[in-house]
């Protein structure tokens, strides 16, 4: 399994070998319920059933957020003066470990349930109508920061390649290995963006170049960075951390 | 709504309807979850300069914790709903919590304090009148400012009464501290006067052997 991880937290990786071992305690000896153990009357130990019922109310909270989603209903925005500085540092392995692409021999893919499977290089998605957005970003560990980014409009850009709008989702596939998918409600949302500069310079590789996917209606680990593919299906690919029990839709 | 029945050993008075006694003990559970499942997400990014302790955290890491959270709210504001639907449809609020003056909850308080402690069963005095409807509306509080921080976009309105995303957070760890401050006092006042427990699951209590 590689070690590339992308997640969305300013930890470098001591942080990371404290989740890792958190996982594997949680992983072996089921759930830890503290105090819970001594005062509920059902039987805790049985963590199968109980992931189960986790698992089963985290889709229905899919589905819920999916029914509260509005499509027309724009996240926050914020004057130059609000922008955060500097803006954390969001993955889970150091800074110094983060993909370094080589944007001149860069192609994006492009795949699934479109019209036209060409790859784009980056000169050309440069070419694309770009805006502007200064949003909040929100960790899905409780932080939340405030940025600048630019880049075209994610709906523009399915446009461009014919999606099929139709489809239920919209897959991603990056550099450093990591994935994630959104519905396509989110995908066509007027501030989802499809980013090629942060404050104003080409995305650094801190923050995602090439390019990442920016949506201020989601949690952070929703927005990938280092796009390397794009494609759209009717079969939810998952994420890497919503494989691992974050909640898939996780909107705001 | 006070029923005399003859039960071994004397006379007993119904003193908590069942549906009060099955919502509270469905939001005991509830609330157990969401504290400690909460402790953990509050661990993972800590708006104050302290971490809670892991062992009395719920759900291994911030992705389980996070799992419990949404999925004990349900619980929680569902059993709340019925709560409250019931205490203002059968006037149990109106019987039980009202009227309430300040000046009435300073009285017996500062009697209190001095050990003259009035307990008639199944009535409430005026502090603890002041203490059940006071944290219900800090839990309403809580409940409001966690659907601000779950969805500070659709609810933006919501977001911005309690000072945007991060101001909400803030009043959701203020409004949980409150209604632990009030679990720690109820707790302890049942452990001062233990015989009020039993009712609490059997809705009865014996009135005879103590005069208040």
């Amino acid at each position: 399994m590689s070690r590339n991880e992308k997640f969305d937290r300013n930890l470098v990786a001591p942080g990371r070998e404290i989740i890792k071992l958190e996982r594997r305690i949680f992983m072996k000896q089921g759930l830890s319920l503290g105090a819970l153990t001594m005062l509920s009357g059902c039987d805790v130990t049985d963590a199968d059933s109980v992931q189960k019922v986790l698992w089963t109310m985290s889709r229905w909270n899919d589905g819920v957020q999916a029914a509260i989603f509005d499509v027309n209903k724009l996240a926050p925005t914020f004057p130059e003066s609000a922008i955060t500085q500097p803006f954390p540092f969001n993955a889970f392995y150091a800074e110094t470990e983060a993909p370094r692409v080589d944007g001149s021999k860069f192609k994006l893919e492009i795949g699934g349930l479109v019209r036209e499977k060409a790859a784009w290089n980056l000169e050309q998605l440069y070419a694309l109508p770009q805006t502007s957005q200064i949003t909040r970003h929100i960790c899905v560990e409780g932080w939340s920061a405030i940025g600048k980014w630019t880049g075209v409009t994610f709906k523009t850009f399915l446009e461009r390649i014919g999606a099929d709008m139709t489809a239920k989702y919209v897959g991603f596939k990056c550099s450093d290995d990591y994935y994630t998918s959104i519905d396509m409600p989110t995908a066509l949302h007027p501030q989802t963006q499809l980013t090629f500069r942060f404050a104003d310079q080409i995305l650094p590789v801190s923050y995602g170049f090439p390019m990442k996917l920016r949506i201020p209606t989601k949690l952070g680990f929703k927005n990938p960075k280092h796009i390397a593919a794009i494609f759209v299906t009717n079969d939810n690919p998952g994420g890497y951390w919503e494989d691992q029990g974050y909640n898939w839709f996780s909107g705001s | 709504m006070e029923a005399k029945t003859q039960a071994q050993g004397g006379d007993s008075k119904k003193v908590h309807p069942l549906a009060i006694r099955i919502t509270h003990w469905i939001n005991v559970f509830a609330m157990l979850i969401m504290v400690t499942s909460g402790w953990r997400i509050y661990n993972a990014s800590p708006i104050f300069d302290f971490k809670f302790p892991r062992d009395l955290t719920l759900g291994g890491w911030l992705g389980g914790a996070l799992q419990w959270h949404f999925a004990a709210m349900w619980i929680l504001v569902i059993n709340g709903l019925i709560y409250v639907a019931y205490g203002v449809i059968s006037r149990h609020f109106k019987a039980n919590f009202l009227p309430l003056t300040l000046r009435s909850v300073w009285l017996e308080f500062s009697n209190a304090l001095r050990g003259k402690i009035k307990h008639e069963l199944g009535v409430y005095n005026a502090v603890q009148r002041a203490a059940y409807l006071g944290v219900l509306g800090v839990l309403i509080v809580l409940v409001l400012s966690g659907v601000a921080i779950w969805k500070p976009v659709q609810f933006h309105w919501l977001a911005a009464l309690m000072g945007d995303f991060e101001g909400a957070r803030v009043v959701h760890f203020v409004a949980m501290a409150l209604v632990v401050l009030f679990v720690i006092v109820h707790v302890v006042m049942v452990a001062l006067v233990p015989r009020t427990l039993l009712p609490m699951f059997t809705g009865r209590a014996s009135t005879t052997g103590h005069g208040g």
